[in-house]
């Protein structure tokens, strides 16, 4: 649904954003140590204290920590005391996002504080997404996340959409622009490589990488104290596909046109869209869902081509397009971020700046 | 701003049982859902929004199950969100769902929290080791019986009241078909003699291991006038977290608990929760904590929350009845119980708990807690929408 469809609602926008540099190890610090320094960062962009902040949610998963209950130690890190409202996602930060956009909505907090972590580098990731699957009929043959995602690349080439130059090109462009991003992984010329899974090389896969986000969220007149140009939430949407890859079409994702139709991405045409495609194929995939054409900047950043930390890329997305809206580089921009195998599930947010 | 009124229109459980071997995951959640949209007389279709809690996906080995879970609960081309915030999990995802409904995002949603508990062990999902910090290798009874004995010091509780409260609970549960322990030949006796697991936890004063799902559908005015049957409102709901480990933790009475119950009264207009409300289902996985939240709800002052439960107050048919279900000792598939907890303060409400119904529950408040007593969330539920 829209904001402006609803009448009383509250404008709310992202005012702050921070995030780590994703890196391929980071065996001397635990995910409270990661999780600090941004938590420290982007509270200091606004000025506000732990104390200050309304709501906070945040976004990971247990499968990565390798033990059950990983985000409370987290807590430790945002100094949850006197107490604090808080919730959190098992999913990617965008969706802790949105749990905060709806808190502030009701009008029970003005802002927000939303982080999320990941390392993926304790363990082997593709071998951990397996078990994302079907418990008893899939994830006990242990198809991983990368031959998940040939098989979605391979049907798009089959329906005549991409050839394996068209996914390369893809590769080659993100960790190009990411030359300008510090925070990225994997940056400027990277071979193609040879076949991960054909038809996907290495080079139209993800880095794997462990990294942390987060944002501030604050409603109205708080948001402009907050922010000299701060990003609106026009409209923010998630939509679930079935999860079976036999009952879906690879080549489309009618998840995303929906959220994207509900956040009202196609309204007005954006200028920037910051979209959450681990696989190069997916990208195309996604272009074509949110009708992008050669005149939208896309993944500026990167995008997750050069940095895919788990838990984490999705609300990096959302950062990434409201810091263009807040150095005044775009005024309508779309964040998107996906979970799940083959963009199973996916979020769209639409980000505004005041006119010029 | 006004926030829309939130009311719960259908709720759903399961028979809890040891092991449900006759389902998948898929199926256990289905069955709860499945019967939540029937007592709302209503379908798949009507539902805009799923929002989805269990406790560590360790439980099931089942990485972000939702995803798995998409089908099974209609939630296909619309927005499912999944909540996990430890043992009070249920509770916070019943509040996640109705802050969609609050914030007019969404007019129907669907919410529905499980766990599976006899795909894996639970002791074992909660005992991993971790570096660097001390090793809580004996499961949740290891770690909170050191809690209880400061209770009990400081309360000056006679070592007798963790087995009323455990005997209370049994017999509560044989009025509850949907509770997993139906212990027909229960005596106090019997709990008494119970082997001591974690002094002084003793086994009939611990919660079982379940399989369960439980699932509401929460709706707005318009939806709440369509219901056809008596829906129960929201008149506050609140979450509140502090950190696990630190000096200034009151174990006992953790801050965070008082000030989330204080956030929820606020909302409600509670002055004061002994008189205004009438029946509390409360999180207590082991019987000592009855008496300790007593208390830390400001039902009692504080050391006295013990001499409530020991009076009989706390019975069914007391003047403060406590955990009318059976509660989690009775039936506890983690992820589960606290929004059972929320549910069963709604059917007071909607009166139709069946045998285990409290007379004139008008006011009813459901609590669950989770981590080191670390996560609170509560909701006060009523027979009559709010005023405002």
């Amino acid at each position: 649904m829209t904001g402006e469809e609803t009448p009383g609602a509250r404008d709310i926008a992202v005012v702050a954003f921070a995030q780590t540099d994703v890196l391929r190890t980071t065996d001397e610090l635990s995910e409270v140590e990661m999780l600090m320094p941004v938590l420290h960062s982007v509270l200091d962009r606004t000025g506000l204290k732990t104390a200050d902040i309304g709501f906070t949610c945040s976004g990971s998963s247990d499968y990565l920590a390798g033990r059950a209950f990983s985000f409370t130690l987290a807590l430790d890190g945002v100094g949850a005391w006197p107490p604090i409202s808080e919730s959190h996602v098992e999913m990617d930060g965008a969706w802790a996002l949105y749990e905060a956009w709806t808190k502030l909505l009701t009008g029970d907090a003005d802002t927000a504080l939303v982080y999320s972590y990941g390392k993926s580098s304790p363990g082997s990731l593709r071998d951990v997404l397996t078990r994302q699957l079907d418990p008893y009929y899939v994830a006990p043959l242990w198809p991983d996340s990368v031959a998940l995602a040939a098989l979605q690349a391979q049907a798009l080439i089959d329906a005549g959409q991409a050839d394996e130059s068209a996914l390369a090109a893809v590769g080659a462009r993100s960790r190009r622009v990411a030359t300008l991003n510090s925070h990225a992984q994997l940056r400027g010329t990277v071979p193609q490589g040879d076949y991960a899974v054909r038809p996907l090389r290495t080079g139209d896969c993800p880095p794997v990488g462990d990294g942390a986000a987060a944002v501030i969220l604050a409603a109205g007149e708080r948001a402009r104290d907050l922010c000299s140009r701060p990003a609106w939430i026009r409209g923010i949407d998630h939509r679930i596909e079935a999860h079976s890859l036999g009952v879906r079409d690879l080549t489309d994702s009618p998840s995303t046109r929906l959220a994207a139709e509900k956040a009202g991405a196609f309204e007005r045409p954006v200028d920037t869209a910051e979209l959450h495609a681990p696989f190069s194929a997916q990208e195309i995939v996604l272009r074509k869902a949110l009708r992008l054409d050669d005149s939208v900047r896309v993944n500026l950043s990167g995008g997750a081509l050069a940095a895919n930390p788990m838990m984490a890329a999705g609300l990096i997305r959302l950062g990434e397009a409201a810091a263009r809206i807040h150095r005044g580089e775009s005024d309508r921009a779309l964040g998107h971020a996906t979970s799940g195998p083959c963009l199973q599930q996916n979020l769209v947010a639409v980000l505004e700046g005041d006119a010029r | 701003m006004s926030k829309e009124p939130v009311a719960v229109v259908g709720i759903g459980q399961t028979k809890h049982v040891a092991a449900r071997r006759d389902v998948s995951i898929a199926g256990l959640v289905r069955e709860a859902a499945r019967r939540a949209l029937d007592d709302a007389e209503l379908t798949w279709v009507d539902v805009d929004a799923v929002v989805i809690g269990k406790a560590p996906d360790f439980f099931e080995g089942v990485m972000m199950p939702e995803l798995y879970l998409a089908d099974a609960l209609g939630a296909v081309g619309k927005p499912m969100l999944r909540v996990h915030t430890a043992g009070s999990v249920g509770g916070s995802t019943a509040l996640v769902a109705a802050n969609l409904v609050a914030a007019r995002v969404h007019g129907t949603v669907l919410t529905l929290a499980f766990e599976k508990q006899s795909e894996s062990n639970a002791m074992w999902g909660l005992s991993l080791p971790v570096p660097f910090q001390q090793p809580l290798l004996a499961g949740a009874g290891g770690f909170f019986a050191p809690h209880v004995r400061a209770y009990m010091r400081r309360s000056g509780a006679p070592d007798t009241v963790g087995s009323l409260v455990a005997y209370k609970d049994r017999r509560n549960a044989l009025k509850n078909p949907y509770a997993h322990l139906h212990e027909h030949d229960i005596t106090l006796e019997k709990v008494r003699a119970s082997p001591m697991l974690w002094d002084p936890i003793r086994y009939s004063e611990t919660c079982p291991s379940s399989d369960g799902a439980c699932a509401m559908v929460l709706t707005d005015r318009a939806g709440a006038a369509r219901a056809p049957r008596p829906p129960a409102w929201m008149l506050g709901g609140a979450m509140r977290s502090e950190p696990t480990l630190f000096a200034g933790k009151d174990a006992v009475s953790p801050q965070a608990g008082k000030d989330c119950a204080a956030d929820v009264y606020r909302q409600a207009g509670i002055g004061d929760p002994r008189r205004d409300i009438d029946a509390v289902e409360m999180y207590v996985p082991f019987s000592w904590y009855e008496p300790m939240w007593l208390e830390n709800l400001g039902f009692a002052d504080e050391g006295e929350g013990w001499k409530l439960t020991e009076a009989g107050v706390t019975e069914l048919d007391g003047d403060l009845p406590v955990n009318m279900s059976g509660g989690v000792l009775s039936t506890n598939p983690i992820g589960a119980s606290g929004m059972i907890r929320f549910a069963e303060a709604a059917l007071q409400v909607r009166g139709q708990a069946g045998e285990h119904q409290v007379e004139r529950a008008r006011r009813v408040l459901g609590h669950a807690y989770g981590g080191g007593s670390q996560f609170f969330s509560m909701w006060l539920v009523g027979a009559r929408p709010p005023e405002s």
